[in-house]
């Protein structure tokens, strides 16, 4: 275990942006915070780091109690790297003296050996000698990640790594960074607004909202299994539908699902739009197929989000790839085709898109 | 999968602190500020200590009262004439060497006053004015009109340059004519910049000493002087002191109160087109200036070497030129690194601990810039000397503080920390935050922080802030005479030494260089404006 942190809180004013916060990462665990802006997750990166001071809670590092219980390290002796958003690569040094920043208290052996591993890392050996401002916005936040990882931290925290990078350049360079950190088997925690983001490069994922964690879990598991109403819809698109769970499934207007069995009683059914499928002609599936009619459709290339009313009257989103084409007003079969959800009925717990 | 929750960066974490944590960091901005202005206590402290001081030298206060309200009204409406008029001639209009003229004008501040007095009182003669006139009310609000111009005119001009060129042409579409357009439009609308273009110029008439005391007129300065020397009363020169610094805080709380609320925010942008003059006008906007500038400094540069050349073959030069010429090296450059490295500590002490209590410390840090350095120099003088003779009476080590260089480098700290902070924290507020924070998580303290980044990344502020802090002291004049150890005279003193005995050719050498070496910051400040510019 690298970094703990146990009832962590940090109000600023009347602003609580840290509400008791418990988290535990390490073993080369790359987990993402996930939430919306102002929820508090810049706020818990800079504890982390030591930039802010915890109104209370404890944080521990490499085993160490580095904030809290009347202990306070300075930044500066946590062994902590991190990569800001805006990169932050010192403009009077070439690459090379940035990666190795971190090292001067190394012999200057030791000092050009790791700062030649850190620059082979992210592949940059060739532009050792350049400034930053002679770099690309990829090569730049290469060589923030190079510079964190040269002293070998216990953790490495990246603060929005992606939001200053052009949206064409990003996903190539999720992944980059991705490898990166696990051939370097760092430990790591990235903070982000992204959902795409958070869910395609963490192993974890850690939703956070109003300084809390609402919930933490793999990617699947916080996408397919929320577990409440505000972490559905702010990781994506869902429908909710009414439906009565017994005995380990649940009832809805679109058929029954087996869903663990501790949930029992009135229910809101959550099915993701991607999960709603929808066939012409002859029922597929058989009875579990349902009768609707085209609505409406949107159209997005790669794929298509069609709205169908079932005989009820409730229209429910379906997303599939952009073929067939469906048109207002045809009539089609729907089915669920993917995990169904069941939440504990709460109406008015609804995240504002 | 669309969420729209992102506000992308528009963070300010380090302005998010919330407790003040009375550090390292914050207590050396307290220190500083308290070493620095502590001193300036004693000012309205003498008038408890002896209130009846004063009485003694009862003729003194109103002659300088008088002198004092004359020489400001007349700077003050002739900067504001000549300031203006040849920001709005530059600004409004286009003629053959113009660029050139526009930067020419900025010449006069490498000129102190005292050596244009010690030009005029040389050379009067020779254009057939009597001395009398020179050293008459009048001759010394039309020196330090001439010598202190360039603070309205660069202000000014800096205000024309940003105002948008359309309010201009409204003005001119509603039926007026250029000038009047000029007048009642661009003029108005530059008030606040030209206001504190000629506030500053009369805090520079009010600090004065040189001048006022070669022209013999009685005003503050010249009677702190007098009974400093004449009568050694320590309070009633503090006491005079006092007063002058009201006198300096009226004047900026005058210039504070007529800006008023309004808020002349502009549309940026470079001004109207300008208007292409022609023929005798275009002869005259460039021939005046050269004038002016021909006047201020070339006539003064070529009258001092020619004098030079003279002292040095005639051996009027006095002895001790050398080691004025040495003093004056040696007090400017350490002055450097101690005035700079003081700035570069309280700056970056508020940076590293931002809280209420460090800014209000860099606050009354810079409070000395205002005082004149007459008054700086009685006022750090009782409290060294009080700590010298408790040093004294514990280790009898005699008088440590004030019988040497110490008391001169509390004072011109004083006197000039304002100027270095101005550039030093200039030059810091352009580094990142976050580059502080990626370096302390790289493993470096503060001040590993400050050695490794900061001092390399505002290399150039620091050496801009040097080099004011240079010539600044090396033209001081008043704290230096009050303070200096016995055989510390400097270029400064040699200068008005020599003018006060009519021995201009011994005076003229170290004017000329004092002159030179000023000339190297105003050269700074006109490359980096034009780079600026373009």
């Amino acid at each position: 275990m690298s970094v703990r942190l146990d009832g962590v809180q940090k109000h600023f004013g009347s602003t609580q942006a840290v509400a008791g916060v418990d988290l535990e990462l390490g073993g080369g665990d790359l987990v993402a915070v996930l939430g919306p802006s102002g929820c508090g997750k810049t706020t818990l990166l800079r504890l982390i780091a030591g930039f802010e001071t915890p109104d209370a809670g404890t944080i521990i590092v490499g085993g160490d109690v580095v904030a809290g219980a009347g202990v306070w390290v300075p930044p500066e002796q946590r062994r902590i790297g991190m990569v800001f958003q805006d990169y932050a690569l010192f403009p009077h040094l070439r690459v090379s003296a940035n990666a190795g920043f971190g090292l001067s208290r190394r012999s200057a052996g030791e000092r050009r050996k790791l700062t030649e591993r850190a620059l082979a890392l992210v592949s940059l050996q060739h532009k050792a000698d350049r400034y930053p401002h002679e770099l690309s916005g990829g090569e730049r936040q290469r060589v923030a990640l190079a510079r964190a990882l040269a002293p070998e931290p216990e953790i490495v925290l990246l603060d929005e790594p992606f939001s200053s990078l052009d949206a064409t350049l990003r996903a190539g360079l999720r992944r980059e960074v991705e490898s990166i950190l696990r051939e370097a088997k760092a430990t790591a925690l990235l903070v982000t607004h992204d959902q795409e983001e958070a869910l395609s490069l963490s192993d974890r994922v850690a939703v956070m909202r109003d300084g809390r964690i609402q919930q933490d879990g793999t990617p699947e598991e916080v996408y397919g299994r929320p577990t409440d109403h505000w972490v559905t819809s702010f990781l994506g698109d869902a429908e909710v539908l009414p439906g009565t769970a017994a005995g380990g499934a649940v009832e809805c207007e679109l058929g029954r699902f087996p869903i663990p069995a501790d949930i029992e009683g009135d229910v809101d059914v959550v099915i993701r739009p991607e999960s709603v499928a929808l066939g012409q002609g002859r029922a597929p599936r058989g009875d579990r197929s349902h009768e609707g009619v085209v609505v409406a459709r949107e159209y997005y290339g790669h794929d298509q989000l069609v709205v169908v009313e079932l005989p009820s009257g409730r229209k429910v989103r379906s997303r599939s790839i952009g073929f067939p084409i469906w048109h207002p007003g045809d009539h089609v079969r729907v089915w669920v085709d993917g995990p169904v959800n069941a939440l504990a009925r709460a109406a008015t717990d609804r995240v504002t898109r | 999968m669309e969420v729209t929750t992102a506000v992308r960066g528009g963070r300010t974490p380090i302005a998010r602190r919330s407790r003040t944590r009375i550090d390292g960091w914050a207590a050396t901005t307290i220190l500083v500020a308290a070493a620095v202005a502590g001193p300036l206590v004693v000012l309205p402290a003498s008038f408890v200590a002896s209130p009846g001081a004063l009485s003694d030298f009862a003729g003194l206060l109103p002659d300088a009262l008088v002198a004092t309200a004359i020489l400001l009204v007349g700077v003050g409406a002739g900067t504001l004439v000549l300031g203006t008029g040849l920001a709005a001639l530059v600004s409004f209009f286009d003629f053959p060497g113009r660029r050139w003229i526009e930067w020419a004008l900025v010449l006069p501040l490498a000129m102190p006053g005292y050596v244009f007095t010690l030009f005029a009182l040389g050379s009067a003669g020779d254009i057939g004015l009597g001395l009398a006139t020179v050293r008459s009310s009048l001759g010394a609000i039309a020196i330090f009109t001439l010598v202190l111009y360039p603070y309205v005119y660069l202000l000014a001009r800096a205000a024309f340059l940003s105002q948008a060129g359309d309010l201009l042409e409204a003005a001119r579409g509603l039926g007026m004519s250029r000038g009047r357009a000029l007048l009642r439009v661009a003029v108005p609308m530059a008030r606040p910049a030209i206001i504190g273009g000629v506030a500053l110029a009369l805090m520079e008439t009010l600090a004065d000493f040189g001048t006022v005391n070669l022209l013999g007129m009685q005003t503050f300065t010249n009677a702190i002087y007098k009974v400093w020397f004449g009568a050694f009363d320590r309070d009633a020169a503090l006491q005079l002191g006092t007063m002058l610094v009201t006198i300096t805080l009226l004047l900026l709380a005058l210039e504070r109160f007529t800006r008023g609320r309004a808020r002349y925010g502009q549309s940026g942008g470079r001004g109207s087109e300008s208007v292409r003059l022609r023929g005798v006008a275009a002869v005259a906007a460039f021939a005046g200036p050269l004038l002016l500038v021909t006047l201020v400094v070339l006539a003064p540069l070529v009258q001092l070497g020619a004098w030079s050349i003279d002292s040095i073959r005639d051996g009027l030069l006095a002895p001790e030129f050398a080691t004025a010429a040495r003093n004056s090296l040696l007090l400017a450059g350490m002055s450097i690194a101690l005035v700079v490295g003081v700035a570069l500590l309280l700056a970056y002490g508020r940076r590293a601990s931002p809280s209420r209590t460090s800014g209000a410390a860099v606050r009354v840090a810079t409070i000395g810039y205002g005082v004149p350095g007459s008054v700086v120099a009685v006022a750090v003088i009782v409290p060294l000397g009080w700590l010298d003779h408790r040093l004294d009476d514990a280790a009898g080590v005699g008088l440590l503080l004030t019988g040497t260089v110490v008391g001169l480098f509390v004072a011109y700290t004083v006197r000039f920390l304002a100027l270095a902070f101005q550039s030093v924290d200039t030059g810091l507020e352009r580094v990142p935050r976050s580059l502080d924070e990626a370096a302390r998580g790289l493993g470096s303290d503060r001040l590993d922080v400050l050695a490794r980044v900061h001092v390399p990344l505002i290399a150039p502020a620091l050496l801009t802030a040097g080099l004011l802090v240079f010539t600044e002291v090396m033209k001081e004049l008043p704290a230096t005479l009050l303070l200096r150890p016995l055989g510390g005279d400097t270029l400064a003193i040699a200068v008005w030494q020599a003018t006060t005995e009519s021995l201009y050719e011994t005076a003229a050498l170290p004017a000329l260089l004092i002159v030179l070496v000023g000339l190297i910051p105003v050269g700074v400040l006109i490359r980096l404006s034009r780079r600026v510019a373009s």
